[in-house]
């Protein structure tokens, strides 16, 4: 199951062309880079771990790709998405959240209903690759 | 204009790059198979920033021929682009020496706007740096640094400046040596992301160069900016006044004549910055002038004139 997290995610995975493309503009914004990926991929997962600092006073894609490669060259089997932060506000905001990689293989969710009070159901859903320890999905 | 003669020469490249039968593998049926190498220059707008190179920078001569030469390698290799002929993009890391004040940092900011115009770079922003904004103080700190100096000067120059106080050799410990080596794999697989300029003072870039043979062989083009002679530093002098809108009075003038060879003379000359200090100190004279001066409410022109004694306060004519 494909996940669709953030912006572009109902599309065909970007190339790097066109992430390039995305990071460019972010930055004619005046946007800030972050990279961060997880293997985690609940949805309200929020806080992925940080690929290095975020990237301040870039000027070009060029600096945020090479990160992005060694990010996926250290983490294949994990997703891994570009935040673009916006700093208008007064603090970092994000503008733009896109993935630029994920596992091969994406097992996807189990539905859970649990029987509470009656005849009501809570609905939850748990990751498949969740299930196993941390650092040991998607291999 | 003799000076345009490198643009000349490209026009009259163009029969021989755009030949038709012209040896190896045919180009691709998209790309043209003719260039014209006049409106890829007037395309570039390259020849206003020459041109401006020429008239705002005294002097130079041997670096502005280098820079034209450049120039025109590169409209060179787009007009091959266009024809499909196609040879990995030059390699243009550059090296600047020269003693202190010679315009190497200026030179450096023009050549960011010659690249991006040209299409070498894509931003064509200057990043200058000297040694503490690579190199780290603990172990583990240098290559971060260094990493993320090289992010941010990607799309545009790197200039790092007295580029000799990377490598120490007497302190065998010394992390310049990693900033070196991460600037070197940088300079060799991104060189169509950065072009890295190092500057500093010919005879110790040398033998920096000398113990670092891998980063001297990757650098293309080594420029040597030439010290100023006595002329070109009135001519400095003068445009520096200009753009301070402050003007000199006959006798100042004749004052500074003199100044110049004298303070050539003295120790730690360092060419144009010498020459701007010493116009900062006469505006400092000046003001203290006019300030003991007593009489009528003073006119545009008196605020602007520099006077003659203003300069031979001077301790060069002691």
């Amino acid at each position: 199951m494909k996940i669709t997290q953030g912006t572009f995610s109902f599309l065909p995975d970007l190339t790097d062309a066109e992430i390039r493309a995305q990071i460019d503009y972010a930055l004619a914004q005046g946007w800030a880079i972050g990279i961060e990926y997880t293997d985690d991929p609940h949805p309200r997962n929020f806080y992925w771990e940080m690929w290095g600092n975020p990237m301040f006073d870039l000027r070009d894609a060029a600096g945020a790709m090479t990160e992005v490669s060694a990010c996926r060259k250290a983490h294949p089997q994990t997703y891994i998405r570009v935040n673009a932060f916006d700093a208008a506000l007064g603090f970092e905001t994000t503008r733009l959240s896109f993935i630029v990689n994920r596992p091969a293989i994406e097992p996807g969710f189990l539905l859970k209903r649990h029987e509470v009070g009656g005849r009501q159901i809570q609905y939850t859903i748990e990751s498949y690759a969740a299930q196993a320890p941390e650092g040991q999905r998607y291999t | 204009m003799n000076e345009r003669s490198p643009a000349t020469a490209i026009t009259g490249a163009t029969a021989i790059t755009g030949a038709p039968g012209a040896p190896g593998a045919p180009p691709p049926a998209a790309a043209a198979d003719r260039v014209d190498l006049k409106a890829l220059l007037a395309d570039s707008n390259v020849t206003e920033v020459l041109d401006e190179l020429d008239a705002e920078l005294t002097g130079l001569k041997p670096v502005k021929a280098r820079i034209r030469d450049i120039a025109a390698l590169l409209l060179v290799e787009r007009a091959r682009k266009q024809v499909g002929l196609v040879g990995g993009s030059p390699s243009l890391h550059m090296s600047f020496t020269g003693n202190p004040g010679t315009g190497k940092t200026t030179v450096a900011m023009r050549m960011a706007q010659i690249l991006h115009r040209l299409g070498y770079v894509r931003k064509g922003h200057l990043v200058a740096v000297t040694r503490d904004d690579l190199v780290g103080q603990y172990i583990g700190h240098t290559a971060p640094k260094t990493k993320e100096v090289l992010k941010k000067a990607m799309g545009g120059v790197l200039f790092i400046d007295e580029a000799y106080y990377l490598y120490r050799p007497e302190n065998e410990r010394d992390y310049g040596q990693e900033a070196i080596e991460i600037l070197l794999q940088v300079m060799e697989n991104q060189r169509d992301d950065l072009v890295v300029i190092l500057a500093g003072y010919a005879d110790r870039m040398e033998t920096f160069f000398r113990s670092n043979p891998g980063l001297s062989s990757r650098i293309a083009h080594h420029l040597d900016f030439p010290d100023y002679l006595p002329e070109e530093l009135e001519g400095i002098a003068e445009r520096m006044l200009e753009g301070m809108q402050y003007r000199l009075s006959p006798s100042a003038a004749a004052a500074l004549h003199q100044y110049i060879p004298l303070r050539m003379k003295q120790p730690h000359f360092a060419n144009a910055r010498s020459i701007r200090n010493a116009l900062d100190r006469a505006r400092l004279r000046q003001a203290n002038r006019l300030f003991a001066q007593k009489g009528p409410p003073l006119g545009r022109d008196a605020l602007m004139t520099i006077e003659g004694e203003d300069l031979r306060a001077s301790r060069v004519f002691e």
